[in-house]
């Protein structure tokens, strides 16, 4: 069985992103990116399966600027066997990326696909769900834990309240939460094996994708800021506030 | 416009944060409501009283009861026919739905809108609440998920909606339930409590989250949440997360307890009325979004509260 793990480039999670001034955006130049955190738990839970004896071979994508190889070159040194990169310097909605993907998986005819829940720049949480009614298949979305079992995967997902298990004809589609595993480092003789492992560049247009978006971004700007209040000397004085607030009685 | 609402039940209650998608929907247009699962025969009748309603689509059928997202999606899709737009909030269900029914329809989703500007467009929050983004949509229908926290809660009374049976059953093609672990509490649920006691790693174990954080939240009828530290380091269960990758909320009072106020933390909770920060380190970035401070330790500040209330 084949798993198929997107994984898209984006700002470095400890990077504070700043609103530009004319407003159309967030700064990126000059600042650190990375793998999405979501995408890596994806590729790590992809790599395990390998590992079990239940995948044979792991293919990442990435969709995005021809610096995106970065990307998938870290996932091949995390283990993941080869990659395909879809190049485009255009903002890709995550419609468009679910049409890419659906044609990949035609092409490749996964077993599973991993995605991250969401990425962490434009906070969509919508791909995998597409995916999903693209292919016309089930999915198991905000995974806590992925259990493959014959022609069908197990999902244990965080819901609001607690956890929910579904259980999915395969291929499923399955979108990470935070706590499915923790993701390996790469090690340096991985890093240096991932250089020569295949990967192929491609277009949108190769899979006959329109990628104008459809969504117009009018502009961008700083949330409003809260400003420190007072600070209190001691208990006494936080419980008169509370009291005064109405908070107690 | 007609929209078209998710709305959001245990079946018994209707959720609050369907009632803040509802306020969501009347700055689009006419109202419309659909209620799915089996014996909801009372939640949509509840449903029909929510303040400016229209009509209430009622699938009863127990292949909507866990709201699979393979058989709720389809069932909705057909409801868009004679809709302009979907809204559901943005709830695990409503995430995991309306992706799912944007793409049937082939239109881009606008996720966890803050407010609703006219005109086709929205804001919302990117970057993890760092930059709040305007966007405009121009697709033919609208699929739009909204985030409770930015919109007042309609009235639970006061409608007329009526209610109308939406035919036909649904598959859940290649779906089933399995379980559910739900954890129960006595204590308000954290997106709807009025006030918030929430603690962070400086709690230290599970047993002080116990001793510490659950007396005043009692004392105060609070909500408990936590902070992913506090969650990853096993302190409480995961559902207790407050933050941007847990649980969104804005009470009437938040009172963080040894929690620091990490970025990720803050854009779960910045939008609280007041916060309540009690942390030992002065220079915790908590301090910078507080309304009031208090410097010191928890272990004895926390219970000398508990016991002044």
């Amino acid at each position: 069985m084949k798993v198929l793990v997107p994984v898209k480039r984006v700002i470095d999670y400890n990077v504070k992103p700043r609103v530009k001034m004319d407003g159309t955006g967030v700064d990126l130049a000059n600042v650190k990116m990375s793998m999405n955190p979501f995408d890596e738990i994806a590729v790590e839970e992809a790599i395990r399966l390998r590992e079990k004896g239940v995948a044979t071979e792991v293919i990442v994508v990435s969709i995005g600027p021809a610096k995106a190889q970065e990307t998938c070159r870290t996932a091949l040194a995390m283990g993941a066997d080869r990659a395909i990169l879809v190049t485009t310097d255009d903002t890709v909605e995550p419609l468009a990326v679910a049409k890419i993907l659906k044609a990949i998986a035609d092409e490749e005819q996964p077993g599973l696909v991993i995605l991250g829940k969401q990425a962490i720049d434009d906070d969509s949480n919508q791909t995998g769900q597409m995916l999903a009614a693209l292919m016309g298949r089930p999915q198991g979305t905000f995974a806590s834990k992925v259990e493959v079992d014959g022609d069908s995967v197990t999902v244990t997902r965080e819901v609001d309240g607690g956890l929910e298990t579904v259980k999915l004809a395969m291929p499923a589609i399955v979108t990470t939460d935070l706590r499915l595993n923790e993701p390996r480092y790469a090690s340096l003789p991985n890093i240096m094996k991932a250089k020569s492992k295949p990967l192929a560049n491609k277009t949108p247009a190769d899979y006959g994708v329109d990628t104008t978006p459809r969504i117009e971004t009018v502009k961008v700007a700083e949330p409003p800021k809260r400003t420190a209040g007072i600070k209190v000397a001691d208990v006494d004085e936080l419980v008169a506030k509370l009291k005064s607030m109405g908070v107690a009685a | 416009m007609k929209t078209l609402v998710w709305v959001e039940h245990d079946t018994g209650a209707i959720k609050d944060a369907t009632l803040a998608t509802v306020t969501a929907a009347s700055k689009l247009g006419e109202v419309h409501l659909i209620v799915a699962g089996s014996n909801v025969g009372d939640v949509a009748e509840a449903a029909t009283k929510i303040a400016g309603v229209g009509k209430v689509h009622v699938a009863d059928d127990a292949v909507y009861d866990h709201v699979l997202p393979e058989a709720v999606a389809p069932m909705i899709v057909a409801l868009m026919g004679h809709h302009d737009a979907f809204l559901a909030p943005a709830t695990a269900n409503g995430k995991n739905i309306a992706p799912r029914v944007a793409a049937l329809l082939d239109v881009m989703q606008i996720s966890e809108i803050l407010s609703v500007e006219g005109d086709g467009s929205f804001t919302r929050p990117i970057y993890a609440g760092n930059a709040i983004a305007t966007v405009k949509s121009s697709e033919a229908k609208l699929v739009v998920t909204v985030r409770a926290t930015g919109f007042e809660k309609a009235a639970r009374e006061g409608g007329s909606g009526t209610i109308e049976a939406v035919s036909g059953t649904g598959e859940a093609n290649g779906s089933s339930f399995v379980g559910a672990e739900i954890s129960k509490s006595e204590r308000p649920e954290l997106t709807s409590a009025k006030i918030i006691v929430s603690g962070g790693r400086a709690l230290q174990n599970s047993e002080n989250f116990h001793t510490v954080i659950e007396p005043l939240a009692d004392k105060l009828g609070a909500g408990v949440g936590a902070s992913r530290a506090a969650v990853d380091a096993g302190y409480v269960p995961n559902d207790y997360q407050v933050g941007q990758t847990g649980k969104i909320v804005a009470p009437e009072v938040y009172i963080a307890v040894g929690i620091s106020g990490a970025i990720q933390h803050l854009a779960g909770m910045k939008d609280s009325k007041t916060i309540i920060a009690i942390n030992k380190d002065e220079d915790a970035p908590i301090f910078q979004v507080a309304d009031i401070g208090l410097v010191g330790d928890l272990f004895k500040i926390v219970p000398e509260l508990t016991g002044k209330l």
